[in-house]
């Protein structure tokens, strides 16, 4: 089963790092204090970041490679 | 970091010249992103932004409904931030005032730039300061405690951390991020 995996619009973030926060692997960082990445294979889908950011930049989409 | 927060808005109410210490979080995370630590004020030490995740996630305490769009946008951050600064320049005019003998001390605790605490509480420690640096300390609570306010507001009815949206210390370093590495604004 393809699963849905965290993906940062980088226009909207506000680099405050609630979502690397809650990741329960790890798998977001705060690019040079700009905008959050997410390692798409890191990432298990669990929405909690997602969930967590306030200016719901973070949407769940099924990656292209997948 | 979250407790150091707490400590500061009591101890304030009581001694308004601690209020000074707030500077630490204007200046460190400025420092911070011009010296190549990135937003690592935001994302690690900021005690508000602690208190807030606190309070509305871990103790859910927020509705965490989703930001209206034009708080989110660019105009209105940029917006606040520029606004924000104003409040702040007139805050040291306030100051100079008071320096240079031509205004007199304002000693009261102003929210939301217009409604005055109805208590007094907040002293001078002893007249051992000077007027100027007293008149900066209120001038600079009221400041703080304002934004206390709203960033406690939007932590209850929207996401715990909407304050960081908008914050104009937070839009002011990824601010100064961007122009560092180029990025458009």
């Amino acid at each position: 089963m393809k699963r849905k995996k965290a993906k940062v619009l980088r226009e909207d973030c506000v680099a405050c790092g609630a979502c690397v926060k809650v990741c329960p692997v790890d798998a977001i960082t705060v690019y040079k204090g700009i905008f959050a990445e997410v390692d798409p294979i890191m990432c298990i889908g669990c929405t909690k970041c997602a969930t967590i950011c306030p200016a719901s930049a973070i949407t769940m989409e099924i990656p292209e490679w997948a | 970091m979250w407790i150091i927060t707490i400590v500061y808005f009591s101890i304030g109410l009581f001694n308004i010249m601690f209020a000074w210490f707030g500077m630490i979080c204007f200046l460190a995370p400025m420092l911070m992103s011009i010296f190549g630590k990135d937003k690592a004020f935001c994302n690690s030490y900021c005690g508000r932004g602690q208190l807030f995740t606190l309070l509305g996630h871990d103790r859910r305490l927020s509705i965490n409904k989703e930001l209206p769009s034009f708080l989110k946008s660019k105009w209105f951050r940029y917006g606040f931030l520029l606004f924000f600064m104003v409040m702040f320049v007139n805050m040291l005019f306030t100051t100079w005032a008071v320096f240079s003998g031509s205004g007199s001390l304002n000693e009261s605790l102003k929210l939301l730039w217009t409604f005055d605490l109805p208590w007094k509480w907040a002293n001078r420690a002893g007249e051992s300061f000077p007027l100027w640096a007293v008149q900066f300390a209120y001038g600079f609570y009221s400041l703080m405690l304002t934004s206390l306010v709203i960033g406690l507001l939007s932590m209850l009815i929207f996401k715990p951390r909407s304050w960081c949206v908008y914050c104009p210390i937070g839009t002011a370093t990824q601010m100064i991020c961007k122009i560092r590495e180029g990025e458009r604004l």
